[in-house]
């Protein structure tokens, strides 16, 4: 039997299996948003009465907005960090404390959630600082920035050092040889960073549950005091919403950056 | 019809006696003072020594692991010396980042910035330097003009072949007017024809813009064909500094000997000593070895004698009235090289002598073949005397 | 003698992100340790002794003193609670499996397919990933209810007598773990098979080695660091989860995740509910240190 590269009808199999396993749900999920039943036993014909009631839901709107607002601070203050925090572990050095910073940066990506969000809670009532927007948003940078930290730590790794030796060569101070040669250069790394933490931003409801103060619900707060209600298509019609729009800036912001990628190194 | 060719022009001298370091008045460039490199337990620089004059082209060579490259980014300020001290034109180097320093270096790799242009790669360092716009344009062009890449300054790196990214990255390293130039084993990734005629193309721009150039590389061949001086170095030391010549045909060391070039090393004990010559008796030559060369060894030292394959005559003829620096054998194995043979002799008594002879002739037909017996000698002032 | 000089430049790039992580990640799991040695009180904050120097040195030891282990005790001693924590365990260990069993092939699948294709799978598989989590067990509930779809494909198919009592089990917790870590587990796998040399397949062959044998003497051992990677990376979160047990778990569902919750949520005791949260990470403890070690000896190789 020859060794053949590339896919045979196990590997086939596995891989459509695995495929279909993670999108039926979320196929049907879209489907059943333009049920015009209430119920999901029932087919009641295609509609899109529910789609038309959400934007007259003003808590829901009110939520999502909360939502954005928060995802987008959150997204851009723990870029930076994040990106300084990896730029620490690859260029660094030996620091002193160096595998408690790294420990400190790693441990949230497998913290479960409720541990996060008590503890945090927990340090805003120590220092009396008011529930409200920023304590979800500190709170959201403190989880996320450990996701871009990876990210761009990863990019780093690849990247030729050499450039940036080059650049302190021909007379450029450190902090200048960052942002002419290796920020361009990773901007792509970064950019997914961001988007990263902007999703998982958006998307937590553990924390946010702990942390937001009244006033301050964000979308899967709202979404999840429904869900606990059953499955009602409204929820269906906002999860479509949410996935559509997702999928198109996750698909156009892939093309961007292989695009980028591309201008850069001429594929 | 009647055009004669044109005559040809007669061609200019370029390269003059240039000995800087054999004249005491001169001050050198970059002195190495005690230079110790350590990382952690692992010592890479033992103790250098080094002085580097002006407009030289200076190699430091070595295999992987010597140290060349060390002490090569120590000088651009990548590294910081454990101990000891490094000077540029007077002043101490030690604390002084890479960005303030008058020198360049050429990287291996060519580093050039992936995102921008020829033109915003080469002016990268002048910017820093904020120089004026029109200057800057200016001296970007000479630049282009120097490594004739007029014409690619649009072009961005992976737009260009591999010999012109290593222009552009040349041009770059120049454009600063750099005190010394650095090149990090800067022909490793071309191919032999073009790493000859690159060779060539750098001796005659570094003698043109008389810059210091210092090269890193473990190609003797390369190392002798454009440097002034070299350093042999290994394990962190230098083991012997010279020109070419004095390298070649006086290796002060074994491991010099044996690094650059084809070598011979008789092992030999001292039978006679007196002002002008040594004799010399060896297990593994049966003639007497005989030198004309005045060293400081005493009679029973055993030594080695260094003899080049080129130095050592090969006939199919016996020799007759030589009785000493002779030897006869039977070829067992040749080298073709097309310009040169190389033979390798079994003698009686069972060393090896390896002979290089010229192919003065065209012949397809070898005038000395396997299996053949020869006869080897060669003259009192052939071989170097090498204490063990 | 000079030493490496550490320029600003480095110095502000650890010192900005460890400050804040220190702020915002260590100092608050010290608090937590602290709340949970303490009382309940109704109070605002709805806890004692509340350490501070208002009272000078003095008045701070006293109040010290208060602190002890009662609550650890209580939670320990309580069967309910050990229970907790093992279903958790367990749970989170059977999805793993699970995972790692399907993870596996299709992880493989995406490495061994042709270079063009592996960024679209993989773009494919990450995709699910960043629309809501909420979204995606929600999504779960609908199938795997009484009159759910998965209850009507099997009635209809004739495949089932009676409509199934997934939902509100343990069974649907564990299908909606193992949906949502799914990109954890292939993730870190795909990585560590893509590292992998075609070349060492080709000298297995070349050696007289089949395929199968191939795979398993050479491919398993060398992805191995992956799947462990991949295992701790759900593992982990998956203890402590909150909301696939709260939407797909039942009466007999008690994790670890929504026991804090509630403790904290519902019976308003903050103090047990951080204790509870430090058992967790002690639990933790070794499983999350094994992939710090793990994240750091990766960055050192490279």
């Amino acid at each position: 039997m020859a060794m053949r590269k590339g896919l045979s009808p196990v590997t086939v199999t596995a891989l459509a299996g695995g495929l279909a396993f993670l999108y039926v749900p979320l196929v049907l999920l879209v489907i059943y948003s333009f049920n015009d039943s209430r119920l999901v036993t029932v087919w009641g014909g295609w509609s899109t009465r529910w789609y038309r009631g959400l934007l007259q839901n003003q808590a829901l709107m009110d939520a999502a907005w909360v939502s954005l607002r928060v995802a987008a601070v959150a997204a851009t203050l723990a870029t930076i960090l994040g990106t300084l925090a990896a730029l620490a572990l690859v260029r660094g050095g030996a620091f002193r404390g160096r595998t408690l910073f790294a420990g400190l940066v790693y441990a949230p990506l497998v913290m479960p959630e409720v541990i996060t969000g008590l503890a945090l809670l927990l340090l805003f009532v120590a220092i009396d600082f008011d529930r409200g927007f920023w304590t979800v948003a500190l709170a959201h940078v403190t989880f996320t920035m450990c996701f871009v930290a990876v990210i761009v730590q990863s990019r780093l790794l690849t990247f030729d050092h050499s450039l940036e030796e080059a650049a302190l060569d021909l007379g450029a101070t450190p902090l200048r040889a960052f942002f002419s040669v290796t920020l361009p250069v990773i901007l792509p790394a970064v950019a997914a960073g961001w988007l990263l933490a902007f999703t998982l931003s958006l998307d937590d409801l553990v924390i946010a549950n702990f942390t937001a103060g009244p006033g301050n619900t964000t979308l899967p707060m709202r979404i999840y005091s429904q869900v606990r209600l059953g499955v009602t298509p409204e929820v269906n019609a906002i999860s479509t919403v949410f996935i559509v729009v997702i999928t198109v800036v996750v698909l156009a912001a892939s093309l961007a950056m292989k695009w980028q990628q591309g201008k850069i190194e001429g594929r | 019809m009647n055009q004669q060719p044109a005559k040809p022009q007669k061609p200019q001298s370029v390269r003059r006696k240039f000995e800087p370091w054999a004249d005491v008045s001169v001050q050198p460039l970059i002195r190495f003072q005690n230079v110790v490199k350590r990382y952690g337990d692992v010592v890479a620089i033992d103790g250098v020594s080094l002085d580097i004059y002006e407009r030289e082209f200076f190699a430091l060579l070595g295999p992987s692991g010597c140290g060349k490259t060390t002490l090569m980014r120590m000088l651009a300020g990548f590294e910081e010396a454990t101990e000891g001290k490094i000077t540029l034109a007077g002043s101490d180097l030690s604390g002084v980042p890479p960005y303030r320093r008058p020198v360049n270096m050429m990287f291996q790799s060519y580093a050039l910035f992936p995102h921008m242009t020829v033109t915003d790669n080469i002016a990268f360092g002048l910017k820093q330097e904020r120089m004026p716009k029109s200057e800057i344009a200016s001296r970007v062009d000479e630049m282009l003009k120097l490594v004739n890449l007029r014409g690619f300054e649009k072009r961005k790196p992976h737009q260009l072949s591999g010999g012109q990214r290593q222009r552009v990255a040349l041009a770059r390293s120049l454009a600063k007017r750099p005190k010394v130039l650095l090149l990090d084993e800067p022909m490793a990734a071309l191919d032999k024809k073009l790493r000859e005629q690159t060779q060539f193309e750098l001796m005659d721009l570094q003698q043109r813009i008389g810059t210091t150039f210092i090269i890193v590389t473990h190609d003797q061949e390369e190392a002798m064909t454009v440097a002034d001086r070299i350093a042999v170095m290994d394990h962190g030391k230098l083991v012997q500094v010279a020109t070419p010549a004095e390298i070649y045909e006086q290796p002060n060391s074994r491991y010099v000997a044996e690094f650059v070039g084809d070598i011979n090393i008789i092992e030999a004990t001292v039978e006679r000593v007196t002002p002008g010559d040594v004799t010399l008796k060896s297990d593994m030559i049966d003639a007497e070895l005989r030198l004309s060369q005045r060293a400081d060894v005493k009679t029973g030292e055993r030594v080695a004698v260094a003899l080049r394959p080129e130095k050592i005559r090969i006939g199919k003829e016996p020799l007759s009235e030589v009785h000493a620096n002779c030897a006869h054998g039977v070829v067992y194995d040749i080298a073709y090289l097309g310009d040169l043979s190389i033979y390798h002799v079994h003698l009686d008594n069972g060393f090896v002598l390896k002979a290089a002879k010229t192919n003065l002739s065209r012949q397809i037909e070898p005038p000395i073949d396997w299996d053949d017996k020869v006869y080897l000698s060669w003259t009192p002032d052939a071989g170097v005397l090498l204490k063990s | 003698m000079a030493p490496e000089k550490r320029s600003l430049f480095t110095r502000v790039t650890v010192a900005v992100p460890f400050l804040w992580l220190a702020v915002f990640f260590l100092l608050p799991f010290l608090i937590v340790f602290k709340i949970s040695l303490s009382d309940d009180a109704v109070a605002q904050p709805p806890y004692v002794p509340l350490l501070s120097l208002s009272e000078g040195w003095a008045g701070l030891r006293e109040k010290l003193v208060l602190l002890d282990f009662e609550n650890y005790a209580l939670v320990l001693g309580d069967w309910l609670y050990v229970y907790s924590y093992l279903q958790s365990i367990l749970l989170a260990a059977l999805a793993t499996a699970i995972l790692v069993l399907i993870g596996y092939p299709v992880a493989y699948a995406i490495a061994r397919s042709p270079r063009g294709l592996r960024p679209i799978l993989l773009l494919l598989v990450i995709l699910p990933f960043f629309t809501s989590f909420l979204i995606r067990v929600y999504a779960w509930i609908g199938i795997l209810s009484r009159e759910g779809l998965l209850n009507q494909l099997l009635l209809s198919l004739g495949a089932a007598a009676q409509p199934l009592e997934i939902l509100s089990t343990n069974t649907a917790v564990v299908i909606g773990m193992v949906y949502s870590y799914f990109p954890f587990m292939v993730l870190p796998l795909y990585a560590a098979l893509g590292r992998m040399d075609d070349s060492l397949l080709e000298a297995a062959a070349d050696l007289g080695a089949t395929p199968a044998r191939a795979f398993w003497r050479i491919t398993v051992p060398i992805s191995t660091p992956g799947v462990v990677a991949g295992a701790l990376l759900c593992f982990i979160p998956a203890v402590g989860e909150f909301v696939i047990p709260d939407l797909l778990g039942g009466s007999d569902t008690q994790m670890i995740g929504r026991t804090v919750w509630n403790e904290f949520a519902v019976n308003r005791s903050w103090s047990v509910s951080s204790a509870l949260a430090i058992l967790i990470l002690l639990v933790l403890l070794a499983p999350i240190l094994i992939y710090q070690r793990m994240q750091l000896r990766e960055l050192e190789s490279r």
